[in-house]
Order: structure tokens, then C-alpha cells, then sequence
């Protein structure tokens, strides 16, 4: 099976923090890999880099054959890497629909004068646009709220609506940074089946960061282990349930077990 | 929680403004054109209009209109803060002076000019020149914004209040720039051709027919940001706005996102500017100061940044009482007291204290857009629905 995105090497250093450390990672194409680690081990960081906001201070990042290290975010997201954050950062005080339509923003093509014109081009091609972000609200489930502002949704609702907003930009790789972060069991397990389906019915990958052990034993096909910014296990759920040195890292830090 | 609903509907009626906004162009061209000149007129209330709005009130306002509006691009819809807009401003105005009028008086270019082809200098048709000056400017907005928009958003301003003060001091010494004469110094360019409108020329004291032209070119700035603002790069600026860094890992190019609001802005800066050289039959290099920057900043704040509407009333007045307003009723308040201030001289004081009482008590201006209202009272909201919005939000 072919790999969506490789990373290769790749350190992040903070002044003296090196918060990654050489850590080589990739995605095979449909599937669902997890990045599990203590508190500041380094995983959003490294989400970060791959979305191209930190550049990596060595190592490489290969996406659909072609090096994309150095590349721009708003590049990276348009080539179609697209992520959720950690602390959802929606567009507040925009509605459900415009957040999606912003993420559509790279594949759109209206300039000025076709917007100022409203020619029937732009305007066939809005119309395509938020039938196509309708679907997809639907889809996340969140389909009810789409011209709602964003904070006015509830919690769970929003972080649904940050994953449809990923899903926008119709990504081949999807990061998805603690998506289930505050959700009550029976929401959980709602996302973990909205996520099945996502990778069954679409042409995507999937990389989570989770805490939820429950959601990432579910859900994952491969599991990495970060600790200290360093890589200290890989492998299936069976795997790291009973890898020595995972135990080790967690019971070590017990506040770290779950935020 | 504050609840409200998104501006679903605001979008479709976006179009019933045209309507409206004709009818009360109209009355005020009827006023101004057949009916203060009408010999049956009262005199109470000619003297009044004279006093309280005269005709080139009227019109200088509307010339401050099109420029807030441009600056509300920037910084109502994209959220960079401009202290330098009369730059653009600037830059119109001396497009107006060189393309139309004798200043390049060893020149005898005449395209479509409103004056006979003889006429020593360049007179290119107002409406062309409309164009040329607003390009001009957004090529300068870009120029400027190209290595500074990466800046942080308060080095911006200290840029863009750097490009305001220079670019108006190389006009007050333009009449050596480099061995050339591009400004005519602090003498100013006088005389800048009539409007043609095809009938005839619309010359300095043709009032009633320049508000036309100036209510038409306010409208057609409206139109503008008004499309702009629900299309893609509407809603790209907006989600800068809202969240940069969000924005660039959704694939909006911040850089180029950015520049555009400052090159549309720039635009209508250049619009403005010319039409303010038509406005005053002339450009004057020491008109073009800072002050103007903070009045026309303050114009978008006091009206509702982001709302053009809410732009147009703050601009309105703001220009209005440093025009006419603070004048007329200090005449009033002096001849009813027998006092004699100096009431004009108050106006900046007065803005000061409109605009911190502003950013006490209603700081998303009087005609707010909604959802900035929202922005600027989060923090209230969020101290009351930090532990209830979770689940009560929704129906
Ligand atoms: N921009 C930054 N500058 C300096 N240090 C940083 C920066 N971002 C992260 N760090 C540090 O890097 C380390 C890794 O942080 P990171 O956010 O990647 O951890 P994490 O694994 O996502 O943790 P959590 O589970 O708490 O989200 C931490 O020590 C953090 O303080
Ligand atoms: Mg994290």
C-alpha cells in the first residue's frame, strides 16, 4: 500500500527544546494511524510542521511523491493536507457555511471583477460551491446549522463542524488534533463511526491525535508513540497495549494519562 | 447567550438598497439643483440649507464617503489597520492634476477632454481619469503593502503611517523632484477640466450636478464592497479577520488575500481623490496631512466598521460637523448668548472625546455589522455563557 504522506527525519527545535526529535512518520493511503503520547510530547508541533506552520529544522516531508518541506500552509492545504486544531479555531463569527467556503477558497476561481460583475459564471460557481459545503455539513452532521455563526454551536457541534471544514478542501490527509477532546462517551463512539465511514467512503487518510485510549484502540490501524519529542514505539493496538516502554512513559507521568 | 442569527437574509436583500438609496439621491439633487435656486423659495430655509448644508458641503462629504468606504475595506472587512490612507487620497488627487489641466503646459495631449483640443497640457476625460487614478493608487497599495503586510499588525501601521507622511511631503516639495516639477510645490495645480457628461461640462459651481456625479461614484463604491464582501475574497479577508493563522491552514494566501483588500482600498482612495480635485477645481499639497488618516479611521470606527452603511452615517457626520456643523451652531449658540467661541477650533477636541466616549460605551460604532458587535463584546458574553452555552445553544 502506497504511503499519502512520508516524513522523514524530521527534528523541530524550540531554542534548546528539541520538541520533535528525528522522528520519521508516514500515512499509508486509506487508513487511520494514530500519534499518542504524554502531554508536550511534541505531537501537535508535529502536526504543525507537516500543515507547514513550523519548519522543520531538518528533515523532509514527501506528499504524493513531491517534496513539500518547504512549501507554504496555505500551499500544503490546497495540495490537500487539512487538520483540525487542538483548541478549535473556527471563524466564530462567521456562519457554518462561510467557514466551509473559506476552506474552498483555494479550488475557487472568481477574481474581483467577476465578483463585483456577479458573472453567470461566479454565480454558478458560488451556487456549486455551497451546495458542495451543504453536503458535506450534512455529512459531518451538522447540516442543521448552516447559517448559524459558528460560536453560537454547542461544543460538540463545533468540533464537527472544524472536521467539515477540513473536509472542504477535500484533502487526501486528514489530521485531526484530539478531535473527541471534551466529548461524553456516546459522542465518541459517533465520531469514531463518522470517521470509519469518512475513510470508507472517501479517498482519504486519516491521522489522529488522541488521548482517549478508547477512541484510539477503536479506530487505528497503526499507532505511534511519541515521548519527549522521540518516537518510542510504533505499531497495531494489540502492540502498544502491551509494549513495556509505552506503559513506562505513561504511568510514568500519571497526570498525563488523560488531560 | 446572545443569540443571533447569521445574516442569511441581509445577503438577499442586498439589492432592495439600489431603491432606496436612488430616491434619496434624487431628493437631494431636486433640493439642491431646482429647488434652492427657485426664486419662490422662503428665505428662512434657503438661508437655512446655506447655513446648515450648502451645496459644497454636501458634495465634500460625499467625496469623504467614498474615501471612508475604501478604507473600510481595509480595515473593517480585512482587519489591517491603516493610519495612512491620505496617501491614496493624494496620489487621486495629483492624477486629477496631471491629466487634467494645463500643468504639463509644454504638452498638447487632449483624449476625449472636456476642453478644446488647443489647450496646452494633458486633459484626459474625467472618466478615464477616474480609472487611471484609482489603478495608480492600487499599484501604490500593493507597492506599499508588498513588504510590509507580513509585518505584524502594529508594525503595519507604523508603516502605512510612514507612507501616509511621506508620500504628501514628496508632493509639498514636488516642485524639485529630481529636477521635475511634479506637484507645483505649495502653489498647488489650479484648474482642473469640468466633468464632461456628454450634454455638458460640469465646471467648479455646477453644485447640483457634481452631487450627482458624487452620489453616483458613492453608490457605485457601496455596490462594490457590498459584492465583494459576499464573494470568495470577501470571505477570505473576513476569516483573516477572524483568525489569520486558521485562515492560511484552510488555503486562504494571506499574503496576496491581504494585499488585494489594500489595493481595492487603495482604489477607491484613488476614486476619491480625483473626485476631490473636481470637487475643489484644483490639488493642494498641504490639504493632504495626516489628520486626514485619523478623520477618516475615525469615520469607519464611529460608524461600524465593516458596515457600509454604518461607514456612510459616521462619515457623514464626522465630516459634517468638521465642515459646516460645528460652524453653524456655534453662529447659532454665539448669536443666542451673545458669546463669541470659536467653535470651528473645538472639532478635533470634539472627535477626541466622540471617540473615547465611542470606545467606552459603544465601540462597535453606531451602525454596527453584527457580528463585530458580537467580536467586540465576547468578552461579556463569554463571562456569562462560558459554563451555560455548551448545551443551551441552538433551539
Ligand atoms: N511555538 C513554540 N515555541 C516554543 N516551544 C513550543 C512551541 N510549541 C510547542 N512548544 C513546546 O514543545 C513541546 C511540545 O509541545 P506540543 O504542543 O507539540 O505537545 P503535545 O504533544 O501536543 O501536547 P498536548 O498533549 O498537551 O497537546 C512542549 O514542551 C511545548 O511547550
Ligand atoms: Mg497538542
Amino acid at each position: 500500500m502506497a504511503n499519502a504522506l512520508e516524513a522523514k527525519n524530521i527534528s523541530v527545535q524550540f531554542g534548546g527544546l528539541l520538541a520533535v526529535n528525528n522522528v520519521t512518520f508516514d500515512i499509508p493511503n486509506k487508513s487511520i494511524v494514530s500519534l499518542i503520547g504524554p502531554n508536550g510530547a511534541g505531537k501537535t508541533t508535529f502536526f504543525n510542521v507537516l500543515t507547514g506552520l513550523y519548519k522543520p529544522s531538518a528533515g523532509k516531508i514527501v506528499y504524493g511523491g513531491k517534496e513539500i518541506t518547504d512549501l507554504p500552509p496555505h500551499k500544503i492545504a490546497e495540495i490537500g493536507i487539512a487538520r483540525t486544531f487542538q483548541n478549535i479555531r473556527l471563524f466564530g463569527l462567521m456562519t457554518a457555511q462561510e467557514n466551509l467556503l473559506v476552506a474552498m477558497h483555494s479550488h475557487l476561481k472568481s477574481g474581483i471583477t467577476a465578483t463585483i460583475l456577479r458573472t453567470p459564471r461566479q454565480r454558478k460557481e458560488e451556487r456549486e460551491a455551497e451546495a458542495k459545503a451543504q453536503e458535506i455539513l450534512d455529512f459531518a452532521g451538522v447540516g442543521k446549522w448552516t447559517h448559524e455563526f459558528a460560536r453560537n454551536l454547542s461544543y460538540g457541534d463545533q468540533r464537527r463542524l472544524e472536521v467539515a471544514r477540513a473536509l472542504a478542501l477535500n484533502p487526501k490527509v486528514l489530521l485531526l488534533d484530539e478531535p473527541t477532546a471534551g466529548m461524553n462517551a456516546q459522542e465518541s463512539q459517533v465520531f469514531i463511526d463518522f470517521i470509519n465511514k469518512l475513510v470508507a467512503e472517501r479517498d482519504i487518510a486519516v491521522m489522529l491525535i488522541e488521548h482517549d485510549m478508547k477512541v484510539v484502540m477503536a479506530v487505528s490501524q497503526r499507532i505511534t508513540v511519541l515521548d519527549q519529542g522521540e518516537k518510542i514505539a510504533e505499531g497495531s493496538p494489540a502492540e502498544i497495549k502491551s509494549n513495556p516502554r509505552v506503559i513506562e512513559a505513561y504511568l510514568g507521568k500519571p497526570k498525563a494519562a488523560r488531560k | 447567550m446572545a443569540k443571533t442569527t447569521a445574516p442569511s437574509n441581509v445577503a438577499k436583500s442586498n439589492r432592495k438598497w439600489i431603491t432606496g438609496y436612488s430616491i434619496i439621491g434624487v431628493l437631494l439633487f431636486i433640493t439642491y439643483q431646482f429647488l434652492l435656486p427657485w426664486e419662490g423659495l422662503p428665505l428662512g430655509i434657503y438661508d437655512a440649507i446655506y447655513q446648515w448644508m450648502p451645496p459644497s458641503a454636501i458634495n465634500e462629504s460625499l467625496v469623504y464617503i467614498i474615501m471612508a468606504l475604501g478604507l473600510n475595506i481595509v480595515v473593517g472587512y480585512a482587519g489591517l489597520l491603516d493610519l495612512g490612507y491620505v496617501a491614496f487620497w493624494a496620489i487621486g488627487g495629483y492624477c486629477a492634476g496631471w491629466f487634467m489641466s494645463e500643468f504639463f503646459y509644454f504638452l498638447n495631449i487632449n483624449f476625449l477632454g472636456s476642453v478644446p483640443a488647443e489647450a496646452p497640457g494633458i486633459h484626459i476625460n474625467f472618466w478615464m481619469v477616474l480609472l487611471i487614478g484609482g489603478f495608480i493608487c492600487a499599484l501604490f497599495g500593493i507597492l506599499i503593502g508588498a513588504p510590509t503586510l507580513r509585518l505584524k499588525s502594529d508594525y503595519l501601521a507604523l508603516v502605512t503611517l510612514g507612507f501616509g507622511e511621506i508620500i504628501p511631503q514628496v508632493f509639498f516639495n514636488g516642485e524639485n523632484f529630481f529636477g521635475y516639477n511634479i506637484s507645483n510645490g505649495t502653489k498647488g495645480i489650479v484648474m482642473v477640466d469640468p466633468i464632461p457628461v456628454g450634454v455638458k461640462n460640469l465646471g467648479p459651481f455646477d453644485f447640483g450636478w457634481k452631487l450627482l456625479i458624487f452620489l453616483f461614484l458613492t453608490a457605485v463604491m457601496v455596490f462594490i464592497s457590498l459584492r465583494l464582501r459576499r464573494g470568495r475574497l470577501g470571505r477570505a479577508w473576513l476569516a483573516i479577520r477572524e483568525d489569520e493563522l486558521a485562515a492560511s491552514m484552510m488555503g486562504v494566501p494571506l499574503m496576496r488575500t491581504k494585499l488585494s483588500a489594500y489595493a481595492v482600498g487603495a482604489f477607491a482612495g484613488g476614486l476619491g481623490g480625483v473626485a476631490f480635485a473636481t470637487h475643489v477645481n484644483g490639488v493642494y499639497a498641504e490639504r493632504f496631512n495626516f489628520t486626514i488618516s485619523i478623520f477618516l479611521l475615525a469615520m469607519v470606527v464611529l460608524g461600524g466598521m465593516g458596515n457600509v452603511w454604518g461607514v456612510i452615517l459616521g462619515a457623514f457626520i464626522l465630516s459634517w460637523v468638521n465642515g459646516n456643523g460645528l460652524t453653524a451652531f456655534g453662529q447659532l449658540y454665539n448669536d443666542r448668548f451673545g458669546t463669541d467661541i470659536d467653535f470651528a477650533s473645538f472639532t478635533f477636541l470634539l472627535f477626541g472625546l466622540v471617540l473615547i466616549l465611542m470606545m467606552l460605551f459603544k465601540r462597535e460604532g453606531l451602525l454596527p455589522e453584527s457580528r463585530l458587535k458580537l467580536m467586540l463584546h465576547e468578552g461579556e458574553l463569554d463571562d456569562e455563557d462560558a459554563s451555560s452555552s455548551k448545551k443551551k445553544v441552538g433551539k
